[in-house]
């Protein structure tokens, strides 16, 4: 008898134990995961917010007093609804031509590329290896009234006599396409890379043209990479000032500029109000647009 | 089943068939891969409404083979032919032949009903509910429709992938290893079902596979490849009785093969001189006609007599059994023959006679018309299964 009774003894003291032991090891990996945010997310994400609510008459000098002023807001949407709008435009634009220029490298490079995709991937991340701001200071010089870019266009008659490249939405939109189509085509190399090819031939086996198999089955299954690479292109590009503030016209500012020249006036509050926005703003139209691609599952 | 049957009947029988009306045929298509030949110059005739099963060890070409008749890959040579139209050079999509894919292949972000509608609907055709219902009953899958493919079972996408297939109606179906990653059960079970289905649509069913049961079990004609050649083609029952290459021979089923030379003729008998025995085959079972031979005779052909009982058929003379195995419905003998080599002969336990022990002496026989004489050129392992 004391056989059974030893080994029930035991099964249920492992059935306690084990769980638990499990769970706790759970929530230690999380730990230092959960500091780190903590620290560097909630923190200063905590005191923007706060700031954003403080009183704007105060000053760096003379200290904020918390007043819970909502009307920084409201200020920020009346004066700056402008920049706003042409931020998430140009970001917008910037993100359907990285798109249009993206996907098709991305696809040369898993199906066509053969022994020179590794190259090419390189190539794509090569710009990496320079400063963001360096380059954008090399397309100034680029796009510069009298450079080649310039004088060619004017030949070819794409642009009038007496026009410009540089400080136009043109440039901004050309600055930001290139800076951020590593984002686009990266994720879109991962999840063309990862499609299994014996499903195109499939549906070419099942009657598709290839044009057809590419809608119904390529396009489809490597949405994730177009919604991951759409997401890290548009949203750094709407908050982005670089661009903007380098290539552009100075009175056609992106918000990302307003925001800069706010906390360098010194105006906390108000700046905190249009950086909040403009996060609130991104989170809502991601979310709408994850929820309107419908690749939640693919994910 | 809801299917037009109605040609099934004159399919089922491809005997009956007038000459080449929907016939495959494969005229000297060869693949180079560099300059390896992983098809060379195959010549190939399957008939309208047959079901053909495609035999060979991994690496002889099957799958090479089933892609240039799906257009998936160029033949460097030859021709392929669909009732005797040149679909050679055709696009994929435009040809009558769909395959069921060795991965199966389903599309992992459409619903069944989806994946089994594809072919229609790039087809044009609108009015798909229907014929999916339908296609999706004959597999016995209808309360999957709305489900996506990583949801069900392997048995379950296998049918999912034949309904995808035979929906387009294709004048050929080509299935490659359609079974291969399933377990023995769910194997032998969709065996039948694949059986089945093939007698209700009676379309051409060109079926790849490695496993010699499988393929004699289901197809009517088998054609077994080696090394991208077809070595020999014809029913399950005559490649096993008849077996015209040592391959043959040892990949379907196993064979004793003895050194042997021709000796000479009598009558419609060939007599051949095994290691001092002298034998008697039927002509039309010698592929050769002199010099050196391979004796074959499938082990559940040999009978083991006791020495001096008298008999008229073929000797080999007396050996001695070494290794007894008894395995229920039969048991194994291994014995050493006079001249050193082991033969191996199975008898069904029919209760009949004592099973016999290890060291007893025995006089090897057995029946002319069951043996076969095969060219020496080759080699005697050729297609024995190592494991
Ligand atoms: N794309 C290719 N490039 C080079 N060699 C290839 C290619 N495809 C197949 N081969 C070679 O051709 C030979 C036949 O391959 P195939 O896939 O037709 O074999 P199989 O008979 O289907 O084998 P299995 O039973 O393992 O599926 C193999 O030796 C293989 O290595
Ligand atoms: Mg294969």
């Amino acid at each position: 008898m004391s056989g059974p009774a030893a080994s029930t003894a035991t099964s249920t003291e492992t059935s306690t134990t084990t769980p638990r032991k499990r769970r706790s090891i759970g929530w230690l990996l999380l730990l230092p995961g959960a500091l780190w945010l903590a620290a560097f997310f909630v923190t200063p994400l905590v005191q923007l917010v706060a700031t954003s609510l403080y009183d704007p008459n105060g000053s760096v000098e003379a200290g904020y007093a918390m007043t819970w002023s909502w009307g920084n807001y409201t200020e920020a949407l009346d004066f700056y609804s402008e920049p706003f709008i042409r931020g998430f435009v140009y970001a917008g634009i910037a993100t359907v031509l990285c798109l249009l220029i993206g996907y098709p490298l991305a696809y040369a490079i898993v199906f066509k590329a053969g022994r020179w995709k590794n190259l090419m991937l390189v190539l794509v991340i090569a710009p990496f290896f320079t400063s963001f701001l360096v380059r954008t200071l090399a397309w100034k010089l680029i796009l510069a009234d009298n450079g080649f870019v310039v004088s060619t266009f004017k030949t070819l008659g794409l642009v009038d006599d007496d026009g410009r490249l540089l400080a136009t939405g043109f440039a901004v939109v050309a600055g930001l396409t290139y800076n951020f189509l590593p984002f686009m085509v990266l994720p879109l190399y991962a999840s063309l890379e990862r499609l299994d090819h014996r499903l195109i031939e499939a549906a070419g086996d099942l009657y598709a043209s290839p044009a057809q198999g590419f809608r119904k089955v390529t396009l489809p299954l490597s949405m994730p990479g177009v919604v991951a690479g759409t997401l890290l292109t548009f949203i750094p590009s709407a908050g982005d000032f670089i661009n903007s503030q380098l290539l552009g016209d100075t009175n056609q500012t992106m918000i990302g500029n307003s925001i800069q020249t706010l906390f360098e006036a010194g105006s906390y509050p108000a700046a905190s109000a249009l950086s909040v926005t403009l996060m609130a703003l991104i989170i809502v139209m991601v979310a709408i647009y994850i929820r309107r691609a419908g690749t939640e599952e693919l994910l | 089943m809801t299917l037009d049957t109605t040609d099934a009947d004159g399919a089922a029988d491809p005997g009956t068939d007038v000459a080449g009306a929907g016939d495959l045929e494969l005229r000297s298509l060869t693949k180079r891969f560099g300059d390896y030949a992983a098809v060379n110059s195959l010549d190939l005739t399957v008939p309208a409404g047959a079901f053909f099963a495609l035999l060979g060890p991994s690496g002889c070409g099957k799958t090479t083979t089933l892609r240039m008749v799906a257009g998936l890959e160029v033949p460097s040579d030859g021709e392929v032919l669909l009732g005797g139209v040149d679909i050679t050079w055709a696009k994929p999509y435009k040809r009558p032949v769909n395959t069921v894919f060795q991965s199966y292949a389903l599309f992992p972000h459409l619903t069944i009903h989806e994946n089994v509608a594809f072919g229609l609907r790039r087809q044009g055709r609108s009015d798909v509910n229907g014929p999916v219902g339908d296609m999706l009953s004959l597999v016995e899958l209808e309360d999957f429709a709305g489900r996506k493919p990583a949801q069900l079972s392997g048995g379950q996408q296998q049918r999912v992938a034949l309904a995808r297939a035979l929906i387009n109606e294709p004048k050929v179906l080509l299935l490659d290893e359609p079974l291969g990653a399933l377990d023995l059960k769910l194997r032998r079970q969709m065996q039948l079902e694949l059986k089945r289905i093939q007698l209700g649509v009676g379309v051409t069913f060109v079926h790849v596979t490695h496993d010699q049961e499988e393929a004699m079990t289901m197809a009517d004609t088998i054609a077994v490849m080696n090394a991208g050649v077809i070595e020999q083609m014809g029913s399950p029952n005559e490649l096993y009785e008849n077996p015209r290459t040592t391959f043959v021979a040892n990949f379907l089923g196993q064979s004793n093969l003895v050194d042997a030379d021709i000796s000479g003729r009598d009558g419609d008998d060939v007599v051949v001189d095994a290691q001092g025995a002298k034998v008697r085959i039927p002509a039309d079972r010698v592929q050769v006609n002199d010099g050196k031979v391979w004796l074959g005779v499938r082990p559940e052909k040999v009978f083991l007599a006791s020495t001096g009982e008298p008999h008229t058929g073929n000797s080999l003379g007396t050996a001695r059994i070494v290794d007894v195995s008894f395995v229920g419905v039969s048991t194994q003998y291994l014995v050493r023959m006079g001249w050193g080599q082991e033969l191996m002969a199975f008898e069904q336990n029919t209760g009949a006679r004592p099973i016999m022990r290890s060291a007893d002496e025995v006089e090897v026989r057995f029946n002319g018309a069951h043996a076969f004489v095969l060219d020496h050129a080759q080699d005697a392992r050729a297609g024995v299964d190592e494991d």
